[in-house]
């Protein structure tokens, strides 16, 4: 199955979402990321038995801080798939970059500080 | 544990609101486990206030370390050199951590990130609650190990009162009655006929009454 999904998602790897920290999110928005999805197992399919619901309460935390530290909650998301749902993957690929895209850049990207404190402006990713 | 929270993030932002640089001083202590002021709080907050200044224009340069205790003086030296080229700290610690830390740096501005609750436990993760009321007089092996000086709204030291309903306090339903918790321990443990003897009014000397408490041990003092 190969699959084309936009170029601008750059996938980060995680044991389990339940490894999910706020702290890789935050990372994420400040090196310049327009928006993050956290793509976890089927609800009730976590082999570790409760990751991805986990996960789930960790990214509503993060979300409330984005909206109180004017980033937007609604920059980050969380999906549930599992890994045999590659059509479905690439679908939610496109399906938030085009939500991002309607967003627009993130704030921190329209900065005059640009994407990492540097001057330039910085990709969407 | 002294269970503490987090002020909200604007808060602690307009405490340091005229600083370029600052120190985010975490505590291994209580504050870790209560999962308010350990290495992850301390990264995040530092995270967030980097963010929230970049957007203003107004970049922030943080430094994050996260000492053993903030409690004890020997501690708060091991962050001598990180202080050195800050404005301020923003200390993630208790109320007694803050202290220590504005003792110590007393040419910086010393701020605090957490509102310092109270003495507890967990009960689940993520749920605590408040313990021990700090009286300075235990009670608790008159009581069945449930403190009625906490744990009673009113503090009453011959309960229950005219308040407690099918097990809980008048002043919520989801607030248990102390003495009837007390009650039942007593009964499972066939002790009832102690809570027949009529306690006299506490001595609250040893409380809050005569200024800050100070205790001293002579045998562990050093030199």
């Amino acid at each position: 199955m190969r699959l084309q999904y936009s170029t601008n998602v750059r996938v980060v790897e995680m044991t389990c979402t339940g490894n999910i920290d706020h702290r890789v999110i935050l990372n994420a928005f400040e090196e310049g990321a327009d928006g993050v999805y956290v793509a976890g197992c089927m609800e009730g399919d976590c082999h570790f038995l409760k990751g991805n619901i986990r996960a789930k309460k960790r990214v509503n935390a993060v979300k409330q801080l984005l909206d109180e530290i004017g980033v937007g909650g609604d920059r980050l998301a969380m999906y549930n798939l599992s890994a045999a749902q590659g059509s479905r993957f690439a679908e939610i690929a496109n399906e938030m970059t085009e939500k991002i895209k309607s967003l627009g850049p993130s704030p921190l990207n329209k900065s005059n500080n640009g994407c990492c404190g540097c001057s330039k402006e910085g990709d969407a990713k | 544990m002294i269970i503490a929270q987090q002020k909200p993030i604007k808060e602690v932002a307009a405490m340091v609101s005229d600083c370029k640089k600052v120190l985010l001083a975490g505590c291994q202590g209580c504050v870790t486990v209560c999962l308010s002021g350990g290495e992850k709080e301390t990264e995040i907050m530092a995270s967030a206030l980097r963010i929230m200044r970049r957007l203003e224009g107004n970049p922030l340069e943080t430094v994050t370390y996260t000492a053993t205790r903030q409690c004890d003086p020997e501690y708060i030296v091991t962050m001598d050199d990180l202080v050195k080229d800050c404005d301020a700290v923003i200390s993630l610690a208790c109320g007694v951590g803050v202290q220590y830390m504005a003792e110590r740096y007393k040419d910086k501005w010393v701020v605090p990130a957490l509102d310092t609750n109270f003495i507890g436990g967990s009960t689940v993760h993520g749920v605590w609650e408040e313990k021990c009321g700090l009286c300075g007089d235990c009670v608790l092996h008159k009581t069945g190990g449930i403190c009625p000086i906490i744990r009673c709204s009113k503090s009453i030291l011959n309960g229950p009162c005219g308040g407690s309903q099918y097990g809980k306090c008048e002043i919520s339903k989801d607030t248990d009655c102390a003495w009837a918790l007390i009650y039942e321990r007593m009964k499972a443990l066939g002790k009832l006929d102690k809570l027949m003897e009529i306690q006299p009014p506490k001595d609250w000397s040893k409380s809050r009454d005569g200024g800050p408490r100070r205790a001293t041990r002579e045998d562990v003092m050093i030199g």
